[in-house]
């Protein structure tokens, strides 16, 4: 896989399993499975996009890396150390190296304090910045993320929604982390502010050497942003490769519908063999025996119903990973 | 000075409503005059000044009671204690309710349980008899029943502040503060705690008026503030009986109207605050 650049996270055989509304009283406990045995790994300095529809488990990955959640079941190294077996005091050591960026920017920020206190009072605590340096700092980290020094003795709800997530960038960066998960950063922001919000985070990228974690639901952004790419469906990463290639190359049908379901701005490269996913995503609670995605995928085969797919290299030369061994051999039929 | 924006609009509001401002100023008009009873009460109120249940006149405003003391002075020292146990058991029922409903909210599991199945206890009780009870066990006086108040009252404000923080625990600012490594006691007090008290102080305010119509009652009913200290409550019991309820309206109508009034403001009051310091407005 990745084997040029040394991991900084590798997540194994990841689970993790919600129970349903409050059913203390109910015999059988159900169980959404919002993450199933989910392995990947992610270099330092990359960037690796987690794209696929709602409730698929996207964001649930991201609590886990962030140590927010327990796991069921798995491992979550972070540069060698297993956070899933660490205790909260353990973890309070090292909480600072990875931190997290949020989609509601108005629940992101306490709406009683001003932004010099939000940003100023982790780094006190941590002793990052001492009480004569710590103005400076805040207002370097406001310079950082293009927010006015005026801005620091205002209050949250005073700020557009884009400028809230500025504030929530600075806020994670001010303890100097290597990894950021950004958890649907621009999905609740316009579009011209995505694309502000977008380049922020790819210069910061370069400047801090920082290595994201980019969950989305927009392919347009998560292509813009990540060199690597993890389309997930109910739970489970049905293809994972360099983002140029999971474009160019889909392998598994979900990703190729995905692809296709993605407006392109140009007319004359529309008509192509489209795939239109059809009915709706199962649920969690009960998901489908075999690969997951049989019920919809119009080249479904008897043998899908019955395996559980597992991701399996595509081409040896390269990292692309794919949970369909049938997809490619179909479209060379059609072909 | 920091939330100064903040509590101009809060003012601003409030200020739209016409009725909670009059209260406002009719309460801290009664709260001065409470303060000052000593000061500008005509006479010694637990002293024979007068003639028996004489009606208002010059030498005594409000008349005399049935024993010859100044009505007038009677009812200012009555206020300022009815104000003094309503504020008392609501001060003390919000920090219990307060604290609880943090440590019910915040640990939540088995704490939560615990508290909240004695919560439901103290609720299901009937209300006026437990404090009826409490009062015969208890020897009856102002300190017993400003307790016996303060822990009647608390299950509604710990309900309220374990809900908010239940609310609280899930926004995304505490999950940046739990990603950043910050120690549960800055979580606790300095991000969940500020932002569950407003509503608190709004709930506060019908506690207090609750306090103070409890213990008109109790007082009434003799289990109260013992005679001769004069509460708004044991002056009502005067009216027990006929004569007193036909003939001489001196006797109670300013007391029972003065509960009326301060209970309604305080209500009004309650009511605006609730109006000024809800943000999405």
């Amino acid at each position: 896989m990745t084997n040029n650049k040394k991991p900084i996270v590798v997540v194994e055989g990841l689970r993790k399993y919600y129970p349903v509304g409050n059913s203390n009283t109910s015999r059988a406990r159900q169980m959404v499975h919002a993450v199933d045995d989910v392995s990947f790994e992610i270099a330092e300095g990359e960037t690796l996009g987690i794209v696929g529809e709602s409730g698929c488990g996207k964001s649930t990955i991201g609590r886990q890396i962030m140590a927010l959640e327990r796991p069921n079941a798995g491992k979550i190294w972070y540069d060698g150390q297993d956070i899933t077996a660490m205790s909260e005091s353990q973890l309070r050591g090292i909480r600072t190296e990875f931190q997290m960026i949020f989609q509601d920017t108005n629940s992101s920020l306490n709406p009683r304090k001003q932004i010099y206190d939000i940003l100023a009072t982790p780094m006190l605590y941590h002793k990052i910045a001492t009480k004569e340096n710590v103005k400076q700092e805040v207002e370097r980290l406001l310079d950082m993320v293009g927010l006015a020094k005026s801005s620091l003795n205002k209050f949250p709800h005073e700020f557009s929604g884009g400028q809230r997530q500025r504030i929530g960038i600075a806020r994670a960066l001010s303890l100097k982390p290597r990894l950021l998960v950004c958890d649907e950063p621009v999905s609740a922001l316009d579009v011209s502010v995505q694309a502000q919000i977008l380049n922020l985070l790819t210069s910061l990228q370069e400047e801090m050497n920082l290595t994201y974690v980019f969950i989305g639901h927009g392919l347009g952004a998560v292509r813009y942003i990540s060199t690597r790419i993890a389309v997930m469906y109910l739970g489970k990463i049905v293809e994972i490769a360099d983002a140029k290639d999971l474009f160019e190359n889909p392998q598994h049908p979900y990703t190729k519908a995905l692809v296709d379901a993605s407006p392109i701005p140009d007319p004359n490269l529309r008509d192509r063999s489209r795939i239109v996913i059809s009915g709706e995503i199962p649920s969690p609670v009960n998901p489908p025996s075999g690969c997951r995605y049989h019920p919809r995928c119009p080249y479904a085969k008897e043998e899908c119903k019955k395996v559980d797919m597992e991701l399996q290299v595509v081409d040896s030369s390269s990292s692309h990973l794919c949970a369909c061994p049938f997809y490619a051999t179909n479209l060379a039929k059609e072909e | 000075m920091e939330h100064k924006g903040n509590m101009q609009r809060v003012t601003k509001r409030f200020m739209k409503h016409k009725l909670a401002v009059v209260s406002l100023i009719f309460l801290l008009i009664m709260i001065i005059l409470a303060i000052l009873a000593p000061v500008i009460a005509p006479y010694n109120p637990n002293q024979v000044s007068g003639g028996f249940s004489k009606p208002p006149s010059m030498d005594h405003l409000l008349g005399t009671d049935q024993i010859g003391r100044d009505m007038l002075s009677r009812l200012l020292y009555a206020m300022r204690i009815s104000l003094f146990v309503g504020a008392a058991a609501t001060v003390i029922s919000t920090l219990i309710g307060v604290i609880l409903g943090l440590l019910s909210g915040f640990i939540g599991g088995v704490v939560d349980s615990i508290i909240m199945r004695i919560t439901d206890m103290v609720m299901s009780f009937p209300y006026i008899l437990l404090v009826l009870v409490a009062a015969a066990v208890f020897e009856p006086g102002l300190w017993s029943i400003v307790l016996i108040l303060g822990f009647v009252d608390w299950p509604g404000v710990a309900r309220l502040v374990r809900g908010n923080v239940l609310s609280i625990r899930e926004m995304n600012y505490i999950k940046a503060d739990i990603a950043a490594g910050m120690p549960k006691r800055f979580i606790l007090f300095s991000e969940i705690l500020p932002n569950t008290i407003a509503p608190v102080f709004v709930y506060a305010t019908q506690v207090f008026a609750i306090s103070i119509l409890d213990e008109a009652a109790l007082s009434f009913l003799g289990m109260g503030v013992q005679p001769p200290t004069a509460s708004l409550g044991n002056i009502l019991n005067g009216a027990e009986s006929i004569t007193v309820l036909t003939s001489k309206f001196w006797l109670w109508v300013p007391a029972g109207v003065l509960i009326v009034l301060l209970v309604i403001s305080i209500n009004f009051v309650g009511d605006a605050l609730r109006d000024a310091l809800d943000p999405s407005v």
